[in-house]
């Protein structure tokens, strides 16, 4: 096995073109799990630690743009404010020690959909910076994931930073877990509310081969709030549209049978997590009129 | 006799309590700052690696094995497979049924095939990848109830259960019979329950270091729960006498009944003396899921019969245990559950049958609480039913059949001693509720689901349930569970030194700091060290059962008493008085309190030391059902019986079927708290093992498969798991034992898990028939 | 390959490491410093923490040859600067009773450090969140619970 270092983005893709088969390593949080069990044996490991810019963040054109190894830790401590889903979902993630080390980038390649904090990217719209010696492109975080541990990333390319426009209204994140910390999902859910758009995204973790939009909840969420003129009335939402909105956001979902659930549960969970997800980010919508 | 570089696991004293005192851990200090040696922290210069290759198969005949290309691996120094195996090729506990390495048979996924030690780990591991074993794959056996039918195939083609008479692959059989259990009651609740398989995740994982002596023999640095029970089957394997075949306890991160069984001792020591290097061997964690045995799983079905009054009239009892591939002490396992099947109650009609079975699933063996668990959490289960049956409040439905002080088990044995059955109930009743949960804030970290922000109250219900538990300290049935102690008395440097050898194993529970307590007691005497424990010393039993402080600590007794007396004797050679005199403060101190002689000035350069072996009262082993009428599993079993009760109170969000426990109060009767510091620590940490059972942990057996084989997927509870923890301790001295004392390690793990189950139900209304309850048990999805 | 680091504040060079191994191998069979422990080297139990350029991290999850040029501190690194031989953290692992086995304790104590670096009085709830990543199978945590108030205590009667 080899040990290449990067220092800088053109060091680290330089060496990713010479080595595709080189995976890169930051956070070691999944990778350095499957050496240790030896469950895998790459050829070569890619050192992304040395890649300054990859720790960065900043605020461009009402966007953060993430680097690709920042920490969870940093993300709640630093940025919580503009990114409150992201936040949330950093918050479930492992334990501090893994929170100090694990990333976005991290999570954007391994694509599990049990990676805490794919839901809340994509309620978001948030997009991933990715590049080689061949050129850089953007991929919207909904086009990403093409299956289970798959992704559009070709073999020569490394993500540098995620795009994740600021908050522009309330966002939730809600992971069940059978246990009360340090656990991993056995499905999610994350919500954003667009009120200058007026349109609402969900999204489902851990419950299918990939992270799952839900458009069906979201459809239905958008026409009873325009019917019933909430976004302008900041009434109470009525439960039953929250029941049925958590209805059909769970029925959206492709859970299967395993260690760590079953699919009926998952699909029952997530319609749980939809409805309160809903009422939570609702609550703050309106508090926020006062 | 070689050492190992690290530092050895046990230093001179810091804590100097007595008898009764709250005493701190000589061990303490070298476990906080990182000395402390544990047996995955021993070091040798030109030590070897070893690793373990292992089936991938639950049942496959073994048809041949290649290590060629294994064995010409640069790096690597020896491959061995059974036919490396000098002397006997099998091992176990109690029934010798157990490969060393497997030799035309595989029963169980994880089963060790061959070993392999190299220059690295990462050397032996690829090595071992290379080695290719033929296997013809069978379907394996693995359902308990099915493989009882004459009709199962069987686990082992030849039954080595002789004198455990069940036939086919039932690895024991017990009944209980007492009394009339064909009799009538006006109310009859009946229940099956199930619990799953649990494990022991003690944090250090199987390892230690063999290293060849001179003398053709080999010393083994290992942590264990009984150096002498693994002396024995090592030198078995080896071929070697017992004498050349030396062992010393490495530290102990922890044991819980897993260490019981023997897991890399003889490989490491073959390996050691095949290579004439010395050998390392540390699991990883998958591996330890598959290198120790586990809690037995069980399936119980359960009749109770009472009259209005709430009365027990009858309990009838079927308990099968899975007990895997392998005996390991499966056949001591399943006496417990049927002795314990009833629970602390007293009812003159039972009717139990225990069985253990031969599966092609993972070895199950000891695991603290040792067969009362798995019933406790039946007949807990089905008094709350009762209760509901009778409109009778739970509490005060045990209270009424609450066994006490003259009781009759199951099995005719008269209960001796305090059995304050009740008492532990109203004490964990009376004690004061915690606060309701606020309504106007929340706090993530107080809720079901904690930060992973799964409810801000919605759903969430407040449940509180009790439960209470028994069950034998020490070993049953005959066995003469003895232990050996030898204390010597000295003056080093101008001081009075005690030193304390046993082979005892110190596992974290305190038995060290109990030891040098009662030396420093008994012999007066401020300096106390504990010599390491070793097979230089007779056995100390096993530090299970919750026996240790019981034998080991009553041969310690028994030998600073044979100290005194020498010391007492010398004195009165020299004409001085003795009579009735004790040894205080460096002194011997007359009956009237008067200073007789300071025992410093007395030994001058004397040493007294003595050796004492410490025996229970005897035991009987259960009668045996030979067709004879009348009843039948009777005899007085058990040593002593030891009892808690619980209750919990806990939210439960009923939509998603997550809990945060709120509080835990557990009431036990230790006898006497020898260490009151270290006897809390036991309660509360029995008490979280039993939460972990209830509400998360279980080993997930597919098709033979474990499918959870890491700490990502069995889940032990967190800090966040667990709520705060109130413990009353009573101390009802036991007339019978050293210094009153009753075991205290296991009873706060047996009635804890039925205790959360009950608060779930009375949250719920579900009634959540088997453990660990998964969220998709409360939400019925 | 060639590993040169600082631990405990002392250069280091380990020769001939595989580059698959992890920071807590090194550290406990190449620097003869087990004091880190290796109890499930997925971290999931938090016994493996040390310092990664004063970052709490699971030294497990480290790629060895990630430590390169940089500095680690360890359990065994905790106390250099007390006289005593024991640092306060440390000092209330014992009184307490949070000790039994033991093999959780190095990696609570560095958890419990950084924590109180940050959060000098933390409430229960602070406690158990920032120790939530550290397993352990002995004690049901509540004296764990005692030790870090006690060390709270004591951290701020010296540094109010």
């Amino acid at each position: 096995m080899d040990f290449l270092y990067a220092r800088s983005w053109d060091e680290a893709l330089a060496a990713k073109a010479e080595r595709p088969d080189a995976v890169p390593i930051s956070g070691g949080t999944d990778l350095m799990v499957d050496l240790n069990f030896d469950r895998r044996r790459p050829d070569a490991l890619l050192d992304l630690n040395g890649v300054e810019e990859f720790t960065r963040w900043e605020r461009v054109n009402g966007h953060v743009r993430i680097g690709a190894a920042v920490p969870f830790t940093r993300i709640i401590n630093e940025i919580g404010s503009l990114v409150p889903g992201l936040a949330i979902a950093s918050r479930t993630v492992g334990s501090p020690q893994i929170r100090n080390r694990g990333t976005l980038g991290g999570n954007l390649a391994t694509a599990s959909p049990a990676g805490d904090a794919l839901p809340p990217l994509m309620v978001a719209d948030a997009t991933v910076e990715v590049g080689s010696v061949r050129g850089e492109r953007t991929v919207p975080v909904r086009e990403f994931f093409t299956g289970p541990k798959r992704s559009v990333l070709e073999p020569d390319e490394l993500i540098r930073a995620v795009l994740v426009p600021v908050a522009d209204g309330p966002q939730q994140f809600a992971k069940v877990g059978t246990r009360n910390a340090m656990v991993i999902s056995v499905c999610s859910f994350a919500l954003a509310l667009h009120p200058a758009r007026r349109t609402v995204a969900g999204c489902i973790g851990s419950a299918g081969p990939t992270v799952l939009p839900t458009p069906d909840a979201e459809q239905y969420l958008e026409a009873e709030l325009a019917d019933r003129r909430l976004w302008d009335s900041r009434a109470e939402l009525d439960e039953a549209v929250a029941t049925r909105f958590g209805e059909l956001a769970g029925a959206h979902a492709r859970p299967i049978d395993d260690v760590r659930g079953t699919a009926d549960y998952r699909r029952h969970a997530v319609a749980v997590l939809a409805r309160r997800t809903l009422q939570w980010t609702w609550t703050e919508y309106r508090r926020a009129q006062r | 006799m070689s050492v190992p570089t690290t530092q050895r696991p046990t230093g001179t004293e810091t804590a100097t309590g007595r008898l009764g005192d709250i005493t701190l851990l000589p061990d303490g200090i070298p476990k906080v700052t990182g000395d402390f040696a544990y047996s995955s922290d021993l070091w040798m210069d030109d030590m070897l690696w070893g690793v373990t290759l292992r089936s991938p198969h639950p049942r496959a005949r073994v048809r041949s094995i290649d290590i060629g290309a294994a064995l010409a691996t640069a790096g690597v120094t020896a491959v061995l497979t059974h036919e490396d195996v000098p002397g006997s090729k099998y091992y176990g506990l109690e029934i010798a049924d157990q490969p060393v390495l497997a030799v035309d048979e595989v029963r169980y996924t994880g089963e060790p095939v061959a070993i392999v030690a190299a220059d690295h780990p990462e050397t032996a591991r690829r090595a071992a990848a290379k080695i290719v074993v033929d296997y013809e794959v069978l379907d394996p056996i693995t359902d308990s109830r099915a493989a009882m039918s004459p009709d199962s195939p069987l686990v082992h083609a030849t039954p080595t259960q002789d004198h455990y008479p069940g036939g086919g692959n039932i690895l024991r059989h017990v009944r209980i019979r007492r009394g009339d259990p064909t009799l009538t009651a006006d109310v009859v609740v009946t229940g099956e329950y199930d619990v799953g398989m649990q494990d022991q995740a003690f944090l250090g994982p199987e390892s230690g270091l063999a290293v060849p002596a001179e003398d053709g023999g080999v010393d083994l640095f290992i942590a264990t729960q009984w150096l002498h029970v693994d002396q024995r089957q090592v030198a078995e394997s080896l071929g070697l006498p017992e004498d050349k075949v030396r062992l010393s306890l490495a530290g102990v991160g922890g044991a819980f009944g897993a260490r019981e069984d023997v897991s890399m001792q003889i490989h490491a020591c073959l390996l050691a003396l095949r290579t004439n290097k010395p050998i390392k061997m540390v699991y990883s964690r998958e591996e330890s899921f598959y290198g120790h045995v586990h809690r037995h799983p069980a399936t119980m079905r359960y009749e109770h019969g009472a009259n209005r009054d709430g009365t027990l009239v009858y309990v009838k009892c079927e308990v099968v245990l899975d007990g895997g591939a392998y005996a390991s002490s499966s056949p001591a396992v399943v006496s417990n559950a049927a002795s314990f099947a009833v629970g602390p109650y007293n009812c003159d009609n039972v009717l139990i049958d225990g069985y253990i079975l031969y599966t092609n699933n993972p070895p199950c063996g000891a695991m603290r609480g040792f067969g009362a668990v798995q019933v406790c959490f039946g007949h807990e289960s089905q008094m709350d039913k009762l209760a509901a049956a009778l409109g009778i409040d739970p509490v005060e439905l045990r209270i009424h059949n609450a066994m006490a002080e003259g009781s009759l088990m199951p099995t005719g044995q008269v209960v001796e001693g305090a059995a304050p059955v009740a008492e532990l109930l109203r004490r964990v009743k009376d004690a004061p509720l915690p606060a309701a949960a606020p309504t106007d804030s929340y706090d993530l970290r107080a809720l079901p689901g904690g930060v992973s922000n799964t409810t801000h109250g919605e759903g969430v219900r407040r449940g509180v349930g009790y439960a209470v538990g028994f069950k034998n300290v020490g070993y049953s049935e005959g066995f003469d569970d003895f232990s050996t102690a030898r204390v010597r008395l000295e003056v080093v440097g101008g001081e009075l030194v005690a030193t304390v050898h046993t082979a005892a194993a110190e596992v974290g529970q305190g038995l060290i700091t109990v030891m040098a307590q009662i030396a420093r007691t008994e012999l007066g005497v401020e300096q106390v060290i504990n010599q390491p424990a070793d097979t230089s010393i007779g056995t100390a039993g096993s530090t299970s059962a919750s026996r240790q402080t019981y034998c080991t600590g009553g041969a310690v007794q028994a030998a600073c008493e044979a100290v005194r007396d020498g010391i007492l004797a010398m004195a009165s050679a020299r004409g001085l008085s003795v009579e009735g005199a004790a040894l205080r403060d460096g002194k011997i101190v007359a009956a009237d309190g008067a200073a007789v002689a300071s025992v410093a000035d007395l030994l001058g350069e004397e040493i007294v030391e003595e050796t004492r072996e410490f025996h229970h009262r005897p035991t009987e082993p259960l009668t045996r059902d030979l067709g004879a009428p009348g009843d039948i599993g009777q005899g007085a079993a058990h040593l002593q019986f030891a009892f808690a009760a619980h209750r919990v109170v806990a939210d439960v969000d009923v939509e998603l079927g997550l809990v945060r426990l709120v509080e835990v109060t557990t009431a036990q009767d230790v006898g006497k708290a020898l260490n009151p510091l270290s006897v809390v620590g036991q309660i509360q940490g029995g008490t979280t093992q039993g939460i972990g059972l209830a509400l998360m942990e279980e080993i997930q057996v597919k098709d033979g498969k474990i499918r959870n084989p890491s700490f990502t997927d069995y889940l032990i509870p967190t800090i966040l798991d667990t709520p705060p923890m109130q413990v009353q301790v009573l101390e009802l001295g036991d007339p019978h034992a050293p210094y009153g004392l009753r075991g205290v390690g296991e009873p706060p793990t047996i009635s804890s898990t039925p205790a959360v189950v009950s608060a779930l139900r009375a949250a719920t209304g579900r009634p959540l028939t088997r453990v660990p309850v998964r969220p998709e048990h409360i939400t019925g999805t | 390959m060639r590993l040169t680091f600082d631990v405990n504040g002392v250069g280091q060079q380990a020769d001939d490491v595989w580059p698959g191994e992890s920071l807590l191998y090194v550290l406990r069979e190449r620097m003869g410093l087990p004091g880190t422990k290796n109890a499930c080297e997925q971290g999931e139990c938090g016994s493996c923490s040390v310092y990664l350029d004063g970052t709490l991290v699971c030294a497990c999850l480290v790629a060895a040859p990630q430590a390169q040029g940089r500095a680690v501190r360890t359990v065994e690194g905790l106390a250099t600067d007390s006289a005593g031989g024991l640092d306060h953290i440390q000092q209330a692992f014992v009184e307490t009773g949070a000790v039994q086995c033991g093999f959780c304790t190095p990696g609570l104590i560095m958890a419990t450090d950084d924590l109180l670096a940050n959060t000098p009085t933390p409430s229960d709830a602070e406690i158990r969140e920032a120790l939530a990543g550290n397993l352990c199978r002995c004690t049901g945590y509540e004296k764990i619970l005692d030790a870090v108030r006690l060390a709270a205590s004591r951290r701020t009667e010296v540094t109010p």
